[in-house]
Order: C-alpha cells, then sequence, then structure tokens
C-alpha cells in the first residue's frame, strides 16, 4: 500500500508531557517556519492598528476642532502627540502579553496557525512567564532592526562597516536562536521557561464502521487469513484512504488490497464498498488480538 | 437502529455525549472566559476533563480508529491546559502584584540591585571627576542636544533648571515622550541581561557617567545644589527604576553563566520568572517618574521643595520594598 497521508507525527517533533493523572498528551512543537509566520502576522496586525488607530486619532480631533471648538485646536498637536506616544507603547509591549494571558494563550497570529504557548514544564502559564518571555524580544527583535536601521545611515568607512558587519552577526544570533535548539525555543521562552506547542482542535469524525452497511456485511465475508493480511499502520493508511475519499487513490489502494488478498471481484461492487467492508473486517479482527494482548505493528509483524 | 459490532464502537457511543458537552465548554471558555460560564459547568470541567482522559488511555489501548485518538489527544490538551491552567481574575492578578509579588521580587534582587547601583553610581563619579578635572571629556560623555555645555553662560543654565517648557500642553507630550523612552530603556536593560550582563553594564554605566558629566558642568558654575533638585525630583524615580531594570537583567545573565544546581534550562527561567515583576513594576515606577519630571518639576521651582518630593519619593519606594513583611500563609 502506498503510504498516503497518515503518516503519525515524526518524533523529532513530538515531546511527552505526562499529565497529574498519569496520562501523556504527546504535544507537538510549533516549527520554526510557523513561529515566523506567526509572528509575521502579529507585525502586521500591529502595524495596520497603530495606522489605523492614529489615523482614527487624528481625524476624531480634526473634527472637534472644525466642529467650532477653538481653544482645541491650539492643544490638538500635542494631545495627538502624547495618546500616540503612549498607544504606541502600550502596543507594542502590551499586545504579545494580554493575548498570552488569555484563555488560548495565543496572540491572533498564532491562533491562525494553531499555536499556543505553554509552560515547559506542564505547571501553569504564569504572568511572570509571559512578561518576560515578551519583554525578551526586544534584543531578539528591536535591537537587531535597529542595527540593520543605524547600518544602513551610518556605513561609510571601513571600520563603521566591520563593526556593524559584527553587530549584525551578535544581535542576529539572539534572533535565529530558535533555530539552534531542538525545542524551537526563542530567548523569551528560555527565560520565561516556557515553549510554543501545536494547539490543535480536532473534529471528532463519524466512524468509519457506521458506514458499513448490514447487506455489505455478509457480501464481504472475509476469511480469517484475508482479514488478518495487514497490521495496525496499514490500518491507519486505510482509514486515511477513507476519509479522504479520493477515487483515484481508492482504486488503487483497492486493487492492491484484492491482488494481495487474492480477493474476486464481484459484479457491481464498488471499491469503496469493498474499502470499508475491508476496513471493518481488520480492524474487528487487529482490535480483538489488541485485547488479548496482541498488538500488530505493520504486516511484517508475525506476532 | 444502529448495530454495534466492536467493543471500540460500543465504547465511543456510550462516552460520546460526555466528549462532546467538554468540547462545548471549552469552546465557551476560550472564546468569552471563564467567567461566562455558569458554577455547575465550572464544576463540571475537570470531572469531563478526568473523564476524557481517562476515555484516552482506554482508546489508545483498546482502538484502532486513528481520528477518534487524535481527537481525544487534542480534546484533553485543550482540557489540560485549562484545568490546571491560572483561573485568577485579572483584579485578583493585579492586587496580589502590588501586595505581595513585585516588592518579594525587588527584596529578591537586592545583590544584584547593589551591583547596578554601584555600576550607576561609580560611573557617575568618573564622569563627574573625568569632566571636572578636563572639560574637554564633556562632548565625549554626553550629547546634548539642548546646547547645555561649557560655552553656555551661567545664566543660561540656569534657565533651563527653572524654565516651565511650552505651557500645558507640552508638559504632557514631554512626560508621555520621557515615560515611554525611559520604560523602553528600562525593558531593554533588562533583554540585554541575557547576554552574559556585560551588555546591561554598559547601559548603565553610560547612564552614569552622563549623569556625572552633567552635574560636572552644573557645579563648575555653582548651580549644583539646584541641579540637584531638579535632577531628583523625579530622578530619585527613575534612577531607581533604571537600577531595579538593570538588576534584573543581571540577574538572568548571571544565573545563564553561572546555573549552579540547576541545569542551565532551569536555571533561566526560574530566574527570568523571578526577575519578570520586578520589571513590570519598574515600567509602573517610570509612569510616577515622567509625571513628576513633565509635570512637578515644570510646576515646583522652589529648590528645597523639590529636595523634599525627592526625599519622601525615596523613603516610600524604600519603604515600600524593603518593609519586612510577615509571610502569607496560604
Amino acid at each position: 500500500m502506498t503510504a498516503a497521508g497518515a503518516v503519525p507525527p515524526p518524533p523529532k517533533e513530538l515531546r511527552h508531557l505526562v499529565t497529574p493523572e498519569g496520562v501523556d498528551l504527546r504535544l507537538r512543537i510549533g516549527s520554526a517556519g510557523e513561529r515566523a509566520s506567526a509572528f509575521l502576522l502579529d507585525f502586521t496586525f500591529i502595524v495596520v492598528g497603530l495606522g489605523i488607530f492614529t489615523a482614527l486619532v487624528i481625524a476624531c480631533f480634526w473634527a472637534l476642532a472644525s466642529l467650532g471648538a477653538p481653544d482645541l485646536r491650539s492643544g490638538i498637536g500635542s494631545v495627538v502627540a502624547v495618546i500616540c506616544l503612549l498607544g504606541f507603547f502600550a502596543v507594542r509591549n502590551g499586545y504579545f502579553i494580554m493575548f498570552e494571558l488569555s484563555a488560548r494563550a495565543a496572540t491572533p497570529g498564532k491562533r491562525i496557525l494553531g499555536l499556543r504557548v505553554a509552560a515547559r514544564d506542564g505547571g501553569r502559564l504564569t504572568a511572570e512567564a509571559v512578561f518576560a518571555r515578551n519583554a525578551m524580544r526586544e534584543i531578539e527583535i528591536f535591537l537587531p532592526l535597529t542595527v540593520l536601521i543605524t547600518s544602513a545611515a551610518g556605513a561609510t568607512d571601513p571600520i563603521g562597516g566591520w563593526l556593524i558587519l559584527l553587530g549584525l552577526v551578535w544581535t542576529g544570533g539572539f534572533t535565529l536562536f530558535p533555530l539552534f535548539n531542538r525545542d524551537r525555543l526563542r530567548i523569551g521562552d528560555f527565560v520565561a521557561g516556557t515553549w510554543v506547542v501545536k494547539s490543535r482542535r480536532e473534529r471528532l469524525s463519524i466512524d468509519l464502521l457506521d458506514a458499513v452497511q448490514a447487506p455489505n456485511r455478509e457480501r464481504f465475508a472475509f476469511t480469517a487469513d484475508q482479514a488478518g493480511a495487514y497490521g495496525i499502520k496499514e490500518l491507519h493508511v486505510l482509514e486515511d484512504v477513507l476519509r479522504r475519499r479520493d477515487a483515484k487513490t481508492m482504486a488503487a489502494v483497492a486493487e492492491r488490497i484484492r491482488t494481495k488478498i487474492v480477493w474476486r471481484r464481484a459484479d457491481g461492487e464498488t471499491d469503496a464498498d469493498f474499502l470499508t467492508a475491508y476496513y471493518g473486517a481488520l480492524r474487528a479482527r487487529l482490535e480483538t488480538r489488541l485485547l488479548f494482548g496482541h498488538r500488530r505493528k505493520d504486516k511484517f509483524d508475525k506476532a | 437502529m444502529k448495530e454495534l459490532q466492536l467493543k471500540s464502537q460500543r465504547f465511543r457511543a456510550e462516552r460520546e455525549a460526555d466528549w462532546r458537552r467538554l468540547e462545548g465548554l471549552l469552546a465557551k471558555v476560550e472564546n468569552r472566559s471563564a467567567s461566562s460560564l455558569s458554577d455547575d459547568e465550572l464544576l463540571a470541567i475537570p470531572v469531563l476533563y478526568r473523564s476524557t482522559l481517562s476515555s484516552l488511555s482506554v482508546a489508545r489501548a483498546t482502538s484502532l480508529d486513528h481520528s477518534l485518538i487524535d481527537y481525544l489527544e487534542a480534546l484533553s490538551t485543550r482540557a489540560y491546559f485549562f484545568v490546571y491552567g491560572a483561573r485568577a481574575s485579572f483584579g485578583q492578578r493585579i492586587g496580589r502584584f502590588f501586595v505581595e509579588t513585585w516588592p518579594a521580587a525587588v527584596k529578591d534582587l537586592w545583590r544584584e540591585t547593589l551591583a547596578s547601583f554601584a555600576i550607576t553610581f561609580g560611573s557617575a563619579l568618573i564622569g563627574y571627576l573625568l569632566v571636572a578635572h578636563d572639560p574637554s571629556w564633556y562632548g565625549a560623555l554626553f550629547a546634548d542636544n539642548q546646547g547645555r555645555d561649557f560655552t553656555s553662560t551661567t545664566a543660561e543654565l540656569r534657565n533651563t533648571l527653572y524654565s516651565s517648557g511650552g505651557g500645558g500642553d507640552m508638559l504632557a507630550v514631554a512626560a508621555a515622550y520621557l515615560f515611554q523612552h525611559n520604560a523602553q530603556i528600562a525593558i531593554f536593560a533588562f533583554a540585554l541581561g541575557f547576554a552574559f550582563c556585560l551588555p546591561t553594564a554598559l547601559l548603565l554605566a553610560q547612564n552614569g557617567l552622563m549623569l556625572g558629566a552633567f552635574f560636572a558642568l552644573f557645579v563648575s558654575r555653582g548651580l549644583g545644589f539646584e541641579l540637584g533638585g531638579w535632577t531628583f525630583i523625579h530622578g530619585v524615580t527613575e534612577l531607581f527604576a533604571i537600577i531595579l531594570g538593570g538588576a534584573a537583567g543581571f540577574r538572568i545573565g548571571w544565573r545563564v553563566v553561572f546555573p549552579g544546581d540547576r541545569s542551565r534550562m532551569d536555571a533561566a527561567a526560574a530566574a527570568g520568572r523571578s526577575a519578570a515583576p520586578v520589571v513590570a513594576g519598574v515600567v509602573l515606577m517610570l509612569v510616577v517618574a515622567g509625571m513628576l519630571e513633565g509635570f512637578a518639576r515644570q510646576l515646583i521651582q522652589i529648590d528645597l521643595a523639590r529636595y523634599a518630593i525627592a526625599v519622601a519619593t525615596l523613603i516610600i519606594w524604600l519603604g515600600y520594598f524593603y518593609t519586612p513583611r510577615r509571610p502569607r500563609t496560604a
């Protein structure tokens, strides 16, 4: 059978979080690409939000002033300046903190990419940790940006150029920190004892066994050998194929199974019916064996 | 009627309602807040969480329905984060922060605070001596955009100490600007600590040198006492805040370099968490400093009154941070 999807997550991104009840929740670490995209999204939201905010503030006061409050007019500039200064500060530092302290522990960008912040030790995500991880952004993002901007202005003599290069390498190291550890921790995560994990919101889909109709169950009577031709790995691939319902793949997979278990195709037998029925039979067989303690990994497993 | 062949099918049919209920409650919490739940619902979540967790264990052991196990894993994880997550209300958190967390965190950093204090005032002294000895140092240490240097006349310098800015509106802008500028620097000093303390120390030293050079200029004109009032009315709060920000940075850098008994990861995380409240508080201190600098200093023109405020703020901060408190039994 071809391995079409349903690949178990590579152990590289799998982390074990054992709850106090003793169950392993098997968290998945957010990849560097997802983290970067989430940040870029958030960054865009902030910039656009601040732009709209500034425009609104200016428009409000302009409207007030033109409505005939002449003494307001002289103060407009400074009031707008105060509101903008404080607003920028609040957003730059507060956006991440407020969202990560909410029940979902994720900024809008992280939500879109299905990520959330969690304490590495499995405990509660404290306000201290959230504050610490976001304060570190100063040296991860804003310091390299500052170096970059000043370098654009001041790189005229060779020594200055070397210094700027040195500064970029040094500060770039902070930014690229997540690439150098397997948990994709950025400096903020390192210092706050947090990590960013996938927050999956799966829907409960139907049990494929419910799709097996009673008449089919009689029509497809597999022998014990036929039903036991495969192991759990193949069962999961088959499950995935059935859930996707891609006609081409189903035809190919059905053909291979028929060959393997030597099944003669009856008249009017569709691939979908055959595969669903075979899935039911295989799962019934493997689950029964499972109850007796035999977990047959794949078709090569002779257990 | 549906005919259930397998044990795993019957298992799912029996438990499914519970899972759906938990899913609904979690969606409600995540989209609004914990307070949107009734008491019954709030009490139901941990129970449903444990039953879902046991479903997950059973499913892993007996069911081969891959999507079911994925679903239960995701649902259990979401519920886990809610059940074991922090659920203090925002108001409670704020209250605890002022009564307990912040002063305790500051007190805990006393060693780093002393170091940070020594660096700031040590370099202030150096800056003072350098400039007092040779005024040409002044330009190297202090880049002033308001034209206060050794070419200014005494009268001009005196004027800068008692000018009242550009009227009420400009005061507010100045206060807002000073606050956000200084607060960003304090957060920056904290973050820089990660690079093994050194950049934080440099930042503090630079701050101190500037202060010293500035004093040397005014003292040379016999305006030392007046400058003291002008600086310390807000400077006590502001310098204290920046010293604390530096101290928080030192804590992190130090623990990353010398983790002690713990692993470097654990030590860094513990240091970050213990120092973070200090920095959050520093931002608040700088709000106060910005107000004092932007408003009080422009409105109060008498030296002794300025000194009185400086001393009062010092006593208040020291008392608030370092008065021994009875440990809370909780």
